[in-house]
């Protein structure tokens, strides 16, 4: 019995908060893989879209079909963990929300807007390929485009409002008592992080989709549909890879300017100095050294400000007090995750090199194997890539929820129950994220089963609509 | 101008009510249609007809949370710390029900079919009673004010919670029996229209009980709501009943297309109703509207969005919905060539 009570208070007892971080941090991480498909597979969509009104392309129209429907299972998935997140924004830090949501929430009231506006033109493209007119229907999916980039904008301009708060005034109890929308969401870690953001979503989507067409071509599948399909994914990549090493760059020099404390966790710098190696791997100890990895002498200054060359002094994370800086352990976290986003993103900046230049000399793609094997793996490279940038910004901020103003611990909810929330939530995100790879495989070998893409009636031709789903029998 | 935003608060839930609910209303005939084959039929129906615009309704809920929690940030903060369990519960459910139901149409064998089909039809009854349960927390006066937890299990394991979660849970099954009804005859489906205009009937007698039974543990249990119920929001609710009753009317008549306009007012009665009881509090007798309200630079944030959700959201809304209703969209996008092939090679 009294082990039974036992039991009980510990259960009871359990701190809510690194549940609460770790359920936040998963749910999240899970929300950002289906981003990038939400954001620009409607872009790639109607690039096929386009291409089979201008030019007749036969398969062209049939990839834009299909892409449209594979879009509106990740838009489900995608609609149904981000409605997660609004309620968690609630259940885990209510006390964040209570104090902050006047300011905070501005961005998201207009998110929200955008994001039914996306909802409502994914199901009119979706439904109105036979009965809408083939260009009217061509521009229903211009508004998905749109709603995506301005709906992507707003969210993380509320996460760069965590990076960089302002916008608001406070009495002399701490409270909000005024607030500037305008000041909330043009806040100044705004403009470089949406826009890092925003090329992310394009440059992941691209090479994810890619990568799917990519394992197809090794696997002998090198028909025009396939080439097409690749083409058109791989190069929204490889144009948008360049432009977010330019942007990453702004932004680290952002984050080297007015959030000095993450930019020493990034580079791992316990003291301040000049002349601060840019170290590749390594660990921070606790008594304040750093060990392994290969450190380039001076590079850390120099890239921060190449004005001043390696005399550039980079504050180090003993500037501030312990309790105000990311520990050890989320430094060594952040510094990892760095070296994996710029490691990456350079590797695949080579890959997109490559690819521009065969087209430049030769006209077309590289054909050999290397390349294709190199291509499959970009999707899922890009898709650690952008985690790690995540991990960077999120974890790099630590313990701050909102940046000088409330620490995580302040912010989180009391319920000892999160740690039961949290295994619950990881469970069935693990069946979702499975069930719905098989359900994409699923549609996409019964497509292949089908065999040739030959469309017998014009696809805009009005026709019945079928009722009811293929018949389960023949499938087997 | 809080006020204003209250209304509009009201009103998304209103419509999340009566269009969320009625496809939460289906997933609840869809898990008591019997087995496979007995159910076989109205579950197609139900299936095919919340395929296009179940989508854009999970936004009225996120709308909801976001213009509570921008708007209305501590009480936001007291309701989402006290009623961790039943919310919880509900996101649940909602990540449950439209997993399964999107999966449900894009998997074809039979056993993965019906699992996902009573993933769906299980979470779809779970969300709305939660939802209910949330209402008859906050209505009864349970909710602190002051960004403070209140009983984390009474506020939801109450007289009034359990009423409000059946009166939801039977008013949106009555709603979606209704619709149903229409989307039937409009297949010229007599054997279904009778099936579900049965239940209809059925649920809204029900629906009539639990009212009234409510109405017994609400005087008990949450004066102030009751009060206001039987006092000033009390042309609501007879409308609304006199809506529900013409509905029915209606239905036995064989005018399906009036009967979903009254069964829209009566639900919608009911919500209306509930925010009429309790006004000016917010959260009743501790929290006003008024005083729960954000800084005004936030409140005129939000008109904007409210005026870019009328001018953008609106008409894309209302066509997407008058596409429905015209029957102009085919259950499943675009036929591709490869289920043609399927219905080609089949026996
Ligand atoms: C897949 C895409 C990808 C690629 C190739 C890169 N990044 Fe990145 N990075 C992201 C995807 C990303 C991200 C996931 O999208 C983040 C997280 C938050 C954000 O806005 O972008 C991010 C965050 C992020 C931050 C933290 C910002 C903050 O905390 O406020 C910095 C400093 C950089 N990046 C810098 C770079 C540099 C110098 C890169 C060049 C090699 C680079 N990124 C490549
Ligand atoms: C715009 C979108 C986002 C917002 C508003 C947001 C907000 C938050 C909030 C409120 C927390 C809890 C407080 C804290 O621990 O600092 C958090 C933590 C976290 N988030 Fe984000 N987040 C966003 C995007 C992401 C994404 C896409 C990832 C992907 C990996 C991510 C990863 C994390 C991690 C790892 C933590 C835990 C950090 C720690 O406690 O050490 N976030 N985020
Ligand atoms: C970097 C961060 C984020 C980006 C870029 C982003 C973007 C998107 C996009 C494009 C969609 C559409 C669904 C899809 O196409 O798959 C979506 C869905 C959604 N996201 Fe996120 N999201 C982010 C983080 C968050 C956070 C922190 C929240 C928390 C409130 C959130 C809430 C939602 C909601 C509620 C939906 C469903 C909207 C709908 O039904 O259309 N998102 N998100």
């Amino acid at each position: 019995m009294s082990t039974a009570v036992q039991v009980v208070g510990l259960i009871a007892d359990v701190d809510p908060v690194p549940w609460a971080r770790s359920q936040m941090a998963f749910t999240l991480a899970f929300h950002i893989i289906l981003v990038p498909l939400g954001v620009s597979w409607a872009f790639l969509t109607l690039i096929a879209n386009y291409r089979a009104l201008r030019h007749d392309d036969a398969d062209a129209l049939l990839l834009a079909q299909r892409w449209s429907k594979y879009m509106a299972v990740t838009f489900a998935v995608g609609a149904v963990t981000g409605t997660v997140l609004s309620f968690e924004f609630g259940l885990l830090w209510p006390r964040f929300m209570g104090r902050w949501g006047e300011a905070f929430g501005v961005p998201f009231a207009f998110e929200g807007i955008f994001f039914f506006t996306e909802a409502i033109f994914v199901a009119i493209y979706l439904y109105g390929w036979r009965r809408m007119r083939p260009w009217a229907h061509f521009w229903t999916g211009v508004p998905i485009v749109l709603a995506g980039i301005f709906g992507t904008m707003s969210v993380v301009a509320a996460n760069a409002w965590m990076n960089a708060p302002s916008g608001f005034t406070l009495d002399s109890s701490g409270d909000v008592v005024s607030v500037d929308p305008v000041e909330v969401i043009f806040n100044d870690a705004m403009p470089l992080e949406t826009a890092h953001m925003l090329v992310a979503a394009y440059l992941v989507g691209g090479f994810l989709i890619a990568s799917v067409y990519a394992t197809g071509m090794l696997r002998g599948r090198t028909d025009h549909y396939h080439r097409l399909a690749f083409t058109i994914a791989f190069t929204v990549a490889a144009i948008a890879t360049p432009i977010q090493m330019g942007v990453g760059d702004a932004l680290a020099r952002w984050v080297y300017d007015e959030q000095p404390v993450k930019f020493a966790a990034i580079e791992l710098v316990p003291q301040t100095s000049s002349d601060v190696p840019e170290t590749l791997l390594g660990h921070l100890n606790s008594d304040g050294s750093v060990t392994g990895g290969i450190p380039i002498p001076g590079l850390a200054s120099w890239l921060s400000d190449p004005g001043t060359g390696t005399s550039t002094v980079v504050q180090g994370l003993d500037s501030v007090p312990a309790s105000e800086r990311p520990t050890e352990q989320e430094a060594n976290v952040v510094h990892l995750a760095w070296d994996v986003m710029v490691g990456l993103g350079t590797l695949l900046f080579l890959l997109s090199l490559w690819y521009g230049l065969s087209w430049a000399v030769r006209r077309r793609a590289p054909g050999n194997r290397v390349f294709l094997v190199l291509a499959a793996c970009s999707g899922v490279l890009a898709v650690v890539t952008m985690e790690s940038g995540w991990v960077v910004t999120e974890v790099g901020r630590q313990p701050w929820i909102v940046y000088e103003y409330m620490k995580v611990e302040n912010a989180a909810t009391a319920n000892t129950g999160v740690w039961i929330t949290f295994i619950a939530v990881v469970l069935l995100y693990l069946a979702l994220g499975v069930t719905a790879i098989q359900v994409l495989r699923g549609m996409s070998r019964r497509f292949r089963r089908a065999g040739g893409f030959h469309e017998v009636d014009g696809p805009y031709a009005p026709s019945e609509p079928p009722r009811g789903e293929p018949d389960e029998e023949t499938v087997r | 101008m809080s006020d204003t935003v209250a209304v509009v608060l009201l009103l998304a839930l209103t419509a999340y009510a009566v269009l969320g609910g009625a496809d939460f209303g289906a997933g609840f005939w869809d898990l008591i249609a019997g087995g496979p084959e007995r159910g076989a039929r109205p579950r197609e129906l139900i299936e095919h007809s919340i395929g296009p615009v179940w989508e854009a309704n999970h936004v009225w809920l996120i709308f909801i949370f976001v213009v509570s929690w921008t708007a209305f940030p501590e009480a936001y903060a007291s309701i989402m710390l006290t009623l961790f369990v039943p919310l919880t519960l509900a996101a649940l459910g909602i990540v449950l029900r439209g997993a399964s139901f999107a999966f449900r149409k894009s998997v074809v064998t039979l056993r993965s079919r019906r699992g996902f089909g009573a993933a769906f039809a299980a979470s779809s009854v779970l969300v709305p009673y939660c939802m209910g349960a949330v209402a008859g927390g906050i209505a009864s006066g349970r909710v602190p004010a002051g960004g403070q937890a209140g009983d984390p299990v009474d506020s939801w394991l109450n007289p009034t919670s359990l009423v409000t979660g059946l009166l939801a849970l039977t008013a949106v099954a009555y709603l979606a029996a209704v619709y149903l009804v229409w989307e039937a005859r409009g297949d010229d489906d007599a054997e279904l229209t009778e099936y579900f205009r049965r239940r209809a009937v059925v649920s809204a007698v029900v629906v009539a009980v639990v009212g009234v039974v409510g109405l017994v543990v609400l005087h008990g249990d949450a004066p102030y709501v009751f009060d206001g119920i039987t006092g000033r929001a009390l042309p609501v609710v007879v409308l609304g009943f006199l809506c529900g009753t013409g509905a029915l009317v209606l239905l036995a008549r064989d005018a399906t297309r009036g009967a979903r306009a009254l069964a829209v007012l009566a639900v919608a009665g009911l919500v209306v109703a509930w925010g009429v009881a309790q006004w000016p509090y917010l959260l009743p007798e501790t929290l006003t509207v008024s005083s729960a309200a954000a800084p005004s630079g936030t409140l005129q944030a939000l008109f904007v969005t409210i005026g870019l959700a009328l001018v953008i959201v609106l008409p894309g809304f209302l066509l997407l919905f008058a596409l429905a209703q015209k029957r102009l969209l085919p259950g499943e996008g675009v036929p591709d060539v490869a289920d043609r092939t399927m219905h080609g090679s089949a026996d």
